[in-house]
């Protein structure tokens, strides 16, 4: 096959022609392999290939699929993975200065699933240091740019994921969402990506942000990529206390363009101040299409919305200054030299280890968890995240998804947003409060503005409806095909 | 400002996270800090009086299993990635005179 025409491929078709012979899994490599040395000098997806590793692997996973030993639809695509889910042997760094040497010794369960279903491992992608911020320019290896328009950023945390899927330099990616990592970078870039309900991706060897909101997903080119990706990494794991039995992982069984009486709320408090025109006529026009095909579509009130950030940014920091304490130079990791005793050492491998914005949440997390602060702050936010919760579920008696803007604007310009931090926090409104209330998510491209930039349509379900979110998303993907 | 942060908080808040800060960044996190908490202020326009605290999501309470093993000795492994090592074990500076 041509080399332009396989990268055009989505990752079930390619999956499809390594099964009927029409390529192969190593030519698939190749090809992405091509691509990235084309492009990446640029775009700067990656922290780590795997170049040699990545063809003995696809040449491997060739021979099983040719004995039939690996059947999958997704056996011999060539993937990316984030760089803070763990993988045996290769580098993890979480994109930071402490872990930039660091070599785990196993992998997370949810690459574990991608192998065991035949998927081909190239590398690790850029994010946000240890997955804090909304842009990959905290990033201790330098900032990725958006493929769409290198002048922009790919959103974050989990940008390297988005940016590699968007230019060609993978079939898919993993990422993970702990307010909007994976939803806000795949409407930045113009890909799909979805959050699941929290539990259904074993988070072991996840390196902890937030615990009690991070989730692992997939990002790629189609909904039905989506779909196959979340079912192959979808497992109930005794090794994640917090992991979920289900019984309805076949999610691509979802896949069918029909919304006949779909009940689809729009929450007015989703489209007031702060929300680019552009970004709300594409959302709503999408919202129309689907009415037109039999959606029952209605505006409602969510309400508490403006309460999500201030309650995240409290959890989220609290869970990251105890998550991130077992960096300490001692076990893994980067070590400051020089230091006089234990106590020092910890205190200045910390201190140059970290970047910022890390530093910063750490502080603040520690702080709201103070004795003397903890009701005060901590405490609170989790009273609020209880009322959050209970706004969804009043919402879902009423409807089947929720539908609304991924961020209220496009990609912002490299650079114009880390000199203001609380600007760049006031964009995850809408993805946010998905995380809290432990519900999934999914982001759909729906439209580019007036510079070409690529907008994100955001459909919310109820916890473990992702088969509603794949159908909607499924449906209105092929009515956006038919219009173009 | 409403919340304003004084270097005595700033060196808790440092000893608590484990911190080393230079004066400039210090002062940085004096502010940026006093700014986070002004918004999270906005949290107390909400009567939470009656409202029950949520950790979790779901009714998940505790997740028991047999303690088996399962894994084999991994120390040599472990070790490669430890910063210093000697003797099958971790070196650490001096923690005591």
């Amino acid at each position: 096959m041509e080399k332009k025409e396989l990268l055009s491929l989505s990752a079930t078709a390619l999956g499809a022609a390594v099964k009927a012979g029409k390529t192969t899994a190593v030519e698939a490599m190749e090809a992405v392999l091509g691509q990235i040395e084309e492009w990446e000098s640029i775009y700067h997806c990656y922290v780590t290939i795997g170049k040699e590793a990545a063809l003995a692997k696809a040449a491997d996973v060739q021979k099983k699929i040719e004995a039939g030993e690996l059947t999958g639809p997704l056996a011999g695509v060539p993937a990316a993975v984030k760089d803070n889910l763990c993988t045996e042997g290769v580098l993890t760094t979480c994109s930071s200065k402490i872990l930039e040497n660091f070599v785990p010794t196993f992998s997370s369960e949810a690459v574990r699933n991608l192998e065991r279903a035949g998927v081909v491992l190239i590398g690790k992608t850029n994010m946000d240091e240890f997955a804090m911020g909304s842009t990959t320019e905290t990033s201790y290896f330098g900032v990725t740019k958006n493929p769409r328009n290198p002048e922009h950023v790919p959103g974050g945390s989990s940008g390297g994921s988005a940016a590699a899927v968007a230019a060609q330099e993978c079939f898919f990616a993993l990422g993970s969402d702990t307010g909007g990592s994976i939803r806000q970078p795949a409407s930045y870039c113009g890909v799909v990506g979805m959050k699941p309900t929290y539990g259904t991706v074993s988070r072991y060897g996840l390196i902890a942000y937030g615990s009690s909101l991070d989730q692992i997903g997939p990002l790629t080119k189609t909904v039905e990529d989506c779909a196959a990706v979340l079912e192959a990494i979808t497992s109930h794991d005794c090794k994640d206390s917090t992991s979920v039995k289900r019984e309805d992982t076949d999610f691509t069984s979802a896949l069918v363009a029909d919304v006949k009486g779909m009940r689809i709320g729009i929450p007015r408090d989703y489209f007031g101040e702060g929300l680019d025109p552009e970004v709300k006529a594409a959302v709503l026009k999408a919202a129309d299409l689907l009415k037109e095909q039999g959606a029952l579509v209605e505006e409602f009130d969510l309400s508490l919305v403006e309460y999500a950030i201030p309650t995240y940014y409290t959890i989220a920091a609290a869970e990251a200054s105890s998550n991130l304490e077992r960096f300490d130079g001692i076990k893994y990791g980067y070590r400051a030299e020089d230091a006089a005793g234990l106590h020092q050492m910890y205190k200045r491998t910390r201190s140059q280890g970290f970047g910022p914005e890390v530093k910063r949440r750490i502080m603040l997390g520690s702080f709201v968890l103070s004795s003397g602060y903890y009701d005060a702050y901590y405490l609170k936010a989790l009273k609020v995240k209880a009322m959050i919760k209970k706004a969804f579920d009043r919402a879902f008696l009423k409807y089947d998804c929720i539908l609304g803007p991924v961020a209220p604007a496009t990609a912002p310009k490299l650079g114009e947003s880390l000199s203001d931090p609380m600007k760049m926090y006031l964009g995850d409104i809408y993805t946010i409060s998905v995380n809290l209330a432990g519900l999934p998510g999914i982001s759909v491209p729906c439209g580019t503005d007036s510079k070409g930039l690529p907008i994100g349509l955001q459909l919310i379900g109820d916890c473990f409806q992702e088969k509603k979110l794949i159908r909607t998303a499924y449906t209105f993907e092929r009515l956006r095909k038919e219009e173009a | 400002m409403a919340n304003m942060i004084s270097d005595e908080t700033i060196e808790y808040v440092g000893i608590l996270a484990k911190l080393e800060l230079s004066g400039e960044e210090k002062e940085a996190a004096k502010k940026s800090m006093g700014e986070m908490l002004d918004y999270i202020d906005k949290l107390n326009e909400l009567n939470t009086t009656d409202v029950e605290p949520m950790s979790h999501v779901f009714p998940i309470q505790n997740v028991f299993r047999e303690d088996e093993v399962t894994n084999g000795d991994e120390s040599a492994k472990t070790l490669q990635n430890a910063p210093s090592q000697k003797d099958n074990m971790f070196i650490v500076p001096k923690t005591f005179d």
